[in-house]
């Protein structure tokens, strides 16, 4: 099994904090190589722990977790937080450069992955501005371009749009669809909006409140590219349906 | 009205002020010497202040410069562990609360040379905002990014250099701002409790001198530098600030 391999697979995961809190309990869910998951539920349901524990940040208390960046791959695994996070005293050029950086990769060899990625998330005249003086959504774009130079195998966003505005949220969604099937790259994609989590994955796993665990999962049977039109189709309002069900099964307590 | 004028303007008509106040009242030399007096004083005896001028601020710069380091430092070690912070800042606020012209006496004793001894005074000022300042900076670093540095393997020594550093320097200019007029305060202050005695003296010895002899023009000479220095002092850090956080930091944008 080699670090480059993109799949995730969690098994019977147990997750309590220091102090006592049981925040997730028998979770086992599985992110296939250059599959598109979401992870839907409610707010403290322990969707953002699941993605510390991806990335390494966090150790289960009980269970197996196997992901890239517990197998070493120092830059497979990227992070986009719900906040852009980007380091507000450099330029966008030195943010998106910093994981290359960290990894050792010099101004001038970083120099034209860097001015790419700039350019495909839509920011190539901005390399010289700071995060001040960009809008919401233009740092959002920027942080999935630091997410994305060092060509991960597996992305992992926490609830990345939720502070953005409708407008702007439903063009990131494409345009984040858009990257993701030129890369194939395994995103784990956490949400609390059924309808993102049907427009974007594949698959859409529904937890439970805390402790958290997968009460449900729906396939998402729909062919990409999904071009706005998917967002008024009946397949695509049937499944929304299916979700929210799922997501009030699981609000109370069963299992669908 | 540019805002540079209107401060400019005001501080002239009070100096006007003063200087007709001064003419009118007929007030003498020894009691309030008028401005233009100052100047003329200042100007004769500029070539003797300016060498305890010199002294003045070699002790505010090079107390300053040991609070910026000795600050830095022990913040440094502070952020590194909760535990060293808990045993040792109760001491750093221990030195800071006490009234430095209440120790300088002891130290006058304990330390030989007067020059060493002003120096540790205007430090011992100077450091406690460096200190401070730079502690809360350095733990102010956002969680997400110390968690994505952690993703991508960062080294300490980059964690420090691209992370800490930069997420201290905002708090570490507001402590140098405060560090800089203090360490002017406590050279002067430390000066004056040492009294008038050795080779090199500062223009707090030269105030004194001028005090005994009732030269009141000469000592608002001296006066003026030190206020000169002060003023000097500000701006340079405000400068510094500005350039250095200019582009991306809330407290210095528009």
């Amino acid at each position: 099994m080699s670090a480059g391999a993109g799949h995730i697979t969690l098994q019977q995961v147990e997750k309590r904090f220091a102090e006592g809190l049981l925040a997730l309990r028998d979770v086992s869910l599985r992110v296939g190589e250059g599959e598109f998951v979401a992870l839907l539920g409610p707010s403290g349901c322990g969707k953002s722990t699941v993605l510390r524990l991806v990335a390494g940040l966090d150790t289960p208390t009980h269970g197996t977790v196997d992901a890239p960046a517990l197998r070493g791959g120092g830059t497979s695994t990227a992070f986009v937080f719900q906040e852009p996070t980007l380091m507000p005293w450099a330029n966008l050029f030195d943010n998106v450069w910093l994981p290359l950086r960290l990894a050792g990769v010099s101004r001038a060899q970083a120099d034209e992955s860097v001015r790419t990625m700039l350019g495909s998330v839509g920011l190539g005249d901005f390399e010289q501005a700071y995060p001040a003086e960009l809008s919401g959504g233009m740092k959002m774009r920027a942080s999935i371009a630091r997410a994305l130079v060092t060509q991960p195998r597996v992305l992992l966003m926490d609830e990345p749009f939720a502070a953005l505005d409708e407008i702007t949220r439903s063009r990131l969604n494409a345009d984040l669809l858009a990257w993701w099937t030129l890369r194939r790259l395994s995103v784990l994609f956490v949400t609390h909006s059924v309808y993102e989590a049907v427009f974007l994955s594949q698959r859409v796993l529904v937890m439970s409140p805390r402790p958290g665990r997968v009460m449900a999962e729906v396939v998402v049977d729909q062919p990409y590219p999904r071009d706005p039109a998917f967002r008024t189709s009946a397949a695509y309002v049937s499944a929304c349906r299916e979700v929210s069900d799922s997501l009030e099964a699981a609000m109370s307590g069963t299992r669908p | 009205m540019s805002p540079r004028l209107l401060p400019a303007l005001t501080l002239a008509a009070l100096v006007l002020g003063w200087e007709a106040l001064v003419r009118l009242a007929h007030i003498p030399a020894y009691t309030l010497p008028a401005p233009s007096l100052v100047a003329q004083t200042l100007w004769q005896n500029f070539p003797s202040l300016a060498s305890s001028w010199w002294f003045t601020l070699k002790i505010t710069f090079g107390a300053l410069a040991l609070a910026c380091a000795g600050g830095v430092a022990i913040a440094a070690v502070f952020a590194l562990s909760r535990r060293i912070e808990l045993a040792f800042f109760p001491v750093a606020v221990l030195l800071q609360v006490t009234p430095i012209v209440a120790i300088a006496p002891l130290i006058l004793i304990y330390v030989e040379s007067t020059t060493a001894a002003l120096l540790l005074c205007a430090w011992i000022v100077a450091f406690f905002p460096i200190l401070s300042n730079t502690v809360l900076g350095l733990r102010a670093a956002d969680p997400n990014l110390r968690d994505l540095f952690h993703l991508y393997g960062a080294t300490p020594w980059q964690r420090l250099r691209l992370l800490l550093m930069p997420s201290a320097l905002p708090y570490f200019l507001a402590g140098l701002k405060i560090s800089g007029g203090l360490s002017l305060i406590g050279a002067v202050t430390a000066e004056m409790v040492a009294g008038a005695a050795g080779r090199e003296t500062g223009l707090a010895s030269r105030i004194l001198e001028a005090s005994f002899r009732t030269e009141t023009p000469k000592m608002f000479a001296a006066l003026a530098l030190l206020v000169a220095t002060g003023v000097l002092i500000f701006w340079t850090f405000n400068a510094l600030s500005r350039r250095l956080l200019g582009p991306w930091h809330a407290s210095e944008r528009l």
